[in-house]
């Protein structure tokens, strides 16, 4: 480990891992620290993402793909399962991965393009020099030691406090904290080329259960609720041991993960001096979905762009780094980002009646296309009498 | 006062972003309070496997 590099990344994360080989591509020395003893490990994640998605950073690779989805299904309170697929059934729409192995190619690549990596080393404050970050210190294994840097990079995902520490406020409420539990089950008969999405109040209040497979027999079951909603007796774990009681009784269960998704905005700034914030400690999940492997791709390899030049240029200032905040707001992400948002705060007035005739009404309809937008389309087309209600979600697709 | 069950945690971090005064760390597979917590059971409440408990002393 030197003590001066050009990058200091904070978390082995995919956000991380592909500023780490962004920047080190461009020639930059950068070094990547991750707290935990391996890369990937425990997962705190329910592996699904979109095709496009995938493909705009990292080819699909068997070695980390468990399964190839071709539709979605969305099962209401009372039953009903809306099928999302496209046009022509069999095309496959997206993949769930195999996270431990994902992550790890993901730090590999940027450990072959030339970033030192550390684990076991835990930032624990950053070195601050005349209000702007000059890198962090940490705890290498035991033994305490400072490392400096042009631009350090947060991507310390949900804990989100490498930023805090620097003055960014990182907290999220609670009831935008979705609680989240999840079993890898296997021995259970499932749809295994579908993700399905339970939706209902008594299922998963203010958000939802999945059901990713994993395979032929074997899938994630894992659910979200809000912050809010959890309580003793009524926590994320109980939901989901109730729902497999009733749904996988012979499920066995060979791992038991926990998480909490960040389903607020993203933060308000996302640079200052010396630092630049990353993946889900920017919050920037998808606050609908609940989907951040993409997001975190995206912004890490943003971030690592405009610091090369800033690097390169000799300033690394808030005004200097600006660029990356301006350019993400005004991406595909940063719109779906606010879009979703709304969709969402709008979602969590439904009670499960209403749910349920919404879902009725698009129940028989085949999407063209696989969208959030093509769905809320149709929703508001066949729901005339509702149009009072749904004026927030139409208003969100502007 | 805060009680962690280390038996029970799932080392998510989920406590650590919604504590109000930052008081939580995950070290590397261990949750530990590290800072003055003001026992304002924020956390208690979003964990996602009751992990957490305050606790009034008398
Ligand atoms: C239950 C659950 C299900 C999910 N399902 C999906 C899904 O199906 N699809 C999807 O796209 N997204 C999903 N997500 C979200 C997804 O997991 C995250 O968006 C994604 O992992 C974000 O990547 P990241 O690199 O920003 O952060 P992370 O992957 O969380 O990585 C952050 C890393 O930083 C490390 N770190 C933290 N603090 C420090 C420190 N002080 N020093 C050094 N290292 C530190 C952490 O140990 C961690 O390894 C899910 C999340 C949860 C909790
Ligand atoms: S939220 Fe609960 S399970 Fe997660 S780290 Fe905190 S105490 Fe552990
Ligand atoms: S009780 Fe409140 S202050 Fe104490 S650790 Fe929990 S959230 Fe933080």
């Amino acid at each position: 480990m030197k003590n001066k590099y050009d990058m200091l990344v904070v978390g082995g994360g995919p956000a991380g891992a592909l500023a780490a080989k962004t920047a080190a591509e461009a020639g930059n020395t950068v070094c990547l620290i991750e707290k935990r003893p391996a890369i990937g490990t425990p997962i705190r994640c329910a592996e699904g993402i979109g095709k496009e998605c995938l493909f705009e950073f990292i080819q699909p690779d068997p070695r980390w793909i468990s399964a190839e989805i071709e539709r979605a299904r969305l099962i209401t309170p009372n039953g009903t399962s809306v099928s999302l697929e496209q046009e022509n059934p069999g095309n496959v729409v997206g993949y769930i991965l195999d996270r431990k192995i994902f992550d790890r190619e993901l730090v590999w690549q940027a450990a072959e393009a030339g970033a030192d990596v550390f684990v076991k080393t835990r930032a624990t404050a950053p070195i601050m020099e005349g209000g702007a970050v000059r890198g962090a210190k940490v705890m290498a294994t035991g033994s305490p030691a400072d490392i400096r840097a042009d631009v350090v990079l947060a991507a310390d995902g949900t804990e989100a406090q490498f930023a805090r520490w620097a003055g960014l406020d990182t907290t999220v409420p609670l009831r935008e904290m979705m609680s989240c539990a999840q079993y890898l089950l296997t021995d259970i008969d499932i749809d295994a080329a579908s993700t399905d999405f339970y939706l209902g109040n008594d299922v998963a209040p203010e958000g939802y259960l999945w059901v990713f497979p994993k395979g032929d027999r074997t899938a994630n079951v894992g659910i979200g609720i809000s912050g809010r909603k959890s309580r003793d007796g009524s926590r994320a774990k109980d939901y989901l041991d109730r729902f497999i009681a009733k749904n996988f009784p012979g499920g066995k269960t060979i791992e038991a993960i926990a998480g909490g998704v960040p389903v607020c905005q993203p933060l308000p700034c996302t640079v200052a001096d010396g630092l630049m914030v990353i993946g889900d400690a920017a919050r920037v999940v998808d606050p609908l979905t609940g989907g951040g492997i993409g997001n975190a791709m995206y912004t890490g390899k943003l971030a690592a762009q405009v610091a090369s030049k800033c690097i390169s240029a000799g300033d690394c200032s808030k005004a200097a780094l600006m660029p990356y905040d301006t350019e993400w707001r005004a991406s595909r992400m940063g719109k779906s980002l606010e879009r979703n948002y709304r969709v969402k705060e709008f979602f969590i007035t439904l009670n499960d009646k209403k749910l349920n005739v919404l879902a009725d009404s698009v129940a028989s309809v085949g999407l063209a296309e696989f969208s959030v937008s093509a769905l809320i389309r149709e929703l508001i087309k066949r729901n005339p009498r509702m149009l009072f209600e749904l004026k927030a979600l139409k208003d969100a697709l502007q | 006062m805060l009680r962690i069950n280390r038996d029970k945690c799932g080392y998510c971090g989920t406590c650590v972003a919604v504590c109000p005064e930052d008081a939580l760390e995950l070290i590397d597979a261990y949750l530990s309070l590290e800072r003055d917590c003001i026992a304002c059971g924020i956390c208690a409440r979003a964990c996602p496997l009751g992990a957490l408990e305050v606790v009034h002393e008398e």
